[in-house]
């Protein structure tokens, strides 16, 4: 029964002992094992295309009231499997014009800085590829590589729309980057660390609860970053065509498609882990910690459902619009809850004078008040500037 | 042993390489890119000294901004597009001067300092102590706040420099 219960650790320590019993030094055993642990984090990640291409095509025909792909048996939940066959018999062209190296180099690149983020995220207690201390931080910086790859195809493909896409590229994921970390720094004042493990074992209410503001702005720019609709730009079909994978076709294309899903779930377990309260779920964890790896993998899915839910109810925004939400709405928002988060962490929880949750509790108060007084402010410039005296003020001095 | 000097010769070529590739490629655009592969071979050193945040640093800053913001800059220069652009200008001979120079002085240096070695222990949670010592008046507060200013201005200049008369 124990055995059943905590199967996943101790099937690894069962996995270490056989390795022992063979004889091998304990390097070698250490080296065995941290290589078959990366192998099923890079199967994780690469199996997420599989699971989600229909998901997003089922779910998004299913609000689109269409049946959606149904030829592939059964239920059409093959097709990823069909569209993988097709791509890998496709031609393979490079423009003439198109620097080759990097051309190459791009489909290359772009699926690595997706996969290294799995190393961080906690699927359990201790089932985690490394706990590193300053993993959020890792998180973060990990996704400067994704911009990078990204830009080198774009300039790489020696296409105007291409280009013009790695301009975006540049525009959109700084931009939406600086909400992020301001959110995740909320985070981390809250739990008071930032190791990914460290923040699911703080939240005693998922931090979604507690700060609600943070957790949508976190959203919103986890979808700009993944680059999903409705806020896709860099390659909105009607503008951009297809923006910088429009010159690659076959595996290479495929390896900018698999990115965008590995991506994806990589950023719905970040979100999970964040503010969902990651592999807990009412106390689950303790009674079974087998289904720990569940509990992330539902939540995540939940998230990306979320995800396809904001897809096919908004329509796609205006570039200049996006990256002015962004720097004018988002950052300020993002930088007001992180002083006020910083403001609550300062209640002395620790030397048991006050409750620990009335910290989360005034940080929810805090909040609404936040979201209300938002509102308030959006409603009044939305009605117009008759109605808004300081507005009117502001845009006066502009003038 | 063995293996950290291993790792570190392969991340020395890695930082060596990208440096080269720098300075004699032809293409600028390349050149960027293979200061992002520099980067990250210094990152890697970091990492094999035990200071994981300087190494997430690293990368955050001289990858995500530095680099982001030097391809941009190319990118935006019009007469990179061309095939026939060359990286190298007429002032290479004062280029070459400065840069033997500074070579000589860095060797100059590396052979005369004693370099001392630390005896203390690596502390186990460095992240705790540096974010410390950032906000303690006895170490790094005043250093810490000017620099936050120093930011904050050149900010403020670059809005003033960007803003639309």
């Amino acid at each position: 029964m124990d055995f059943i219960l905590n199967f996943w650790v101790e099937l690894g320590a069962w996995a270490q002992d056989v390795l022992f019993g063979w004889g091998l030094p304990v390097w070698a055993v250490n080296l065995i094992s941290d290589f078959v642990g990366v192998l099923i984090l890079l199967v994780i990640g690469v199996m997420a295309v599989l699971i989600f291409t229909p998901m997003e095509r089922k779910v998004i025909a299913r609000m689109q009231d269409r049946p959606g792909p149904n030829r592939v048996w059964p239920y059409g939940l093959l097709q990823a499997l069909a569209d993988a066959i097709k791509m890998l018999t496709k031609e393979d062209i490079t423009p003439r014009h198109a620097d080759r190296a990097l051309h190459m180099l791009a489909p290359l690149i772009v699926a690595i800085p997706a996969l290294l983020v799995y190393a961080v995220l906690p699927w359990g207690p201790n089932i985690i590829g490394k706990d590193l201390n300053v993993g959020v931080l890792y998180i973060v910086a990990i996704g400067a590589f994704h911009v990078i790859a990204l830009i080198i195809a774009g300039w790489g493909s020696k296409n105007k729309y291409s280009l013009l896409s790695a301009f975006r590229v540049v525009n959109q994921l700084l931009a939406y980057e600086i909400p992020m970390v301001f959110c995740i720094l909320s985070v981390i004042l809250f739990s008071k660390t930032m190791s990914t493990q460290g923040i699911v074992e703080a939240q005693t209410i998922p931090y979604f609860v507690v700060m609600p503001v943070a957790g949508m702005i976190f959203l919103i720019c986890a979808m700009a970053e993944a680059n999903r609709s409705p806020v896709d730009l860099l390659e909105a079909d009607s503008e951009m065509v297809a923006g910088y994978m429009i010159e690659y076709s076959g595996m290479k294309f495929a390896m900018f498609f698999i990115a965008e899903y590995v991506n994806m779930f990589a950023a719905a377990i970040i979100i999970s882990t964040l503010f969902l309260g990651g592999y807990k779920f009412f106390g689950l964890e303790n009674l079974a910690p087998v289904l720990t790896p569940v509990i992330v993998f539902c939540k995540a899915a939940f998230v990306i459902f979320c995800m396809l839910w904001f897809r096919a109810t908004f329509p796609r925004v205006r570039f200049d619009h996006l990256i002015g939400f962004a720097w004018k709405f988002l950052v300020p928002l993002a930088m007001v809850n992180l002083l006020l988060s910083a403001l609550v962490v300062k209640i002395p929880v620790e030397n048991a004078r006050v409750e620990p949750w009335v910290q989360g509790a005034v940080m929810l108060v805090g909040n609404l008040i936040v979201i209300v007084v938002t509102g308030f402010i959006l409603n009044r410039s939305a009605r117009g500037l008759e109605d808004a005296p300081a507005l009117k003020r502001i845009v006066a001095v502009e003038r | 042993m063995v293996v950290t000097q291993v790792i570190f010769i392969i991340l020395s070529a890695v930082a060596l390489i990208g440096a080269l590739g720098v300075v004699l490629s032809r293409n600028l655009f390349h050149a960027a890119i293979f200061l992002v592969l520099s980067f990250v071979g210094v990152a890697g050193f970091y990492v094999l000294l035990e200071a994981e945040f300087l190494a997430m640093i690293q990368i955050l800053v001289y990858v995500g901004a530095i680099s982001i913001l030097i391809i941009f800059a190319i990118m935006l220069s019009r007469r990179l597009m061309s095939p026939d652009f060359r990286a190298s200008n007429e002032q290479w001979l004062w280029a070459l001067v400065a840069a033997v120079a500074l070579f000589a002085i860095l060797v100059i240096v590396l052979i005369q300092v004693d370099w001392p070695v630390a005896q203390a222990e690596v502390p186990s949670d460095t992240l705790v102590e540096l974010g410390k010592a950032l906000v303690d008046p006895g170490q790094y507060l005043l250093v810490f706040e000017v620099a936050s200013v120093l930011l904050l201005v050149a900010l403020v200049g670059a809005v003033i420099v960007a803003r639309e008369r």
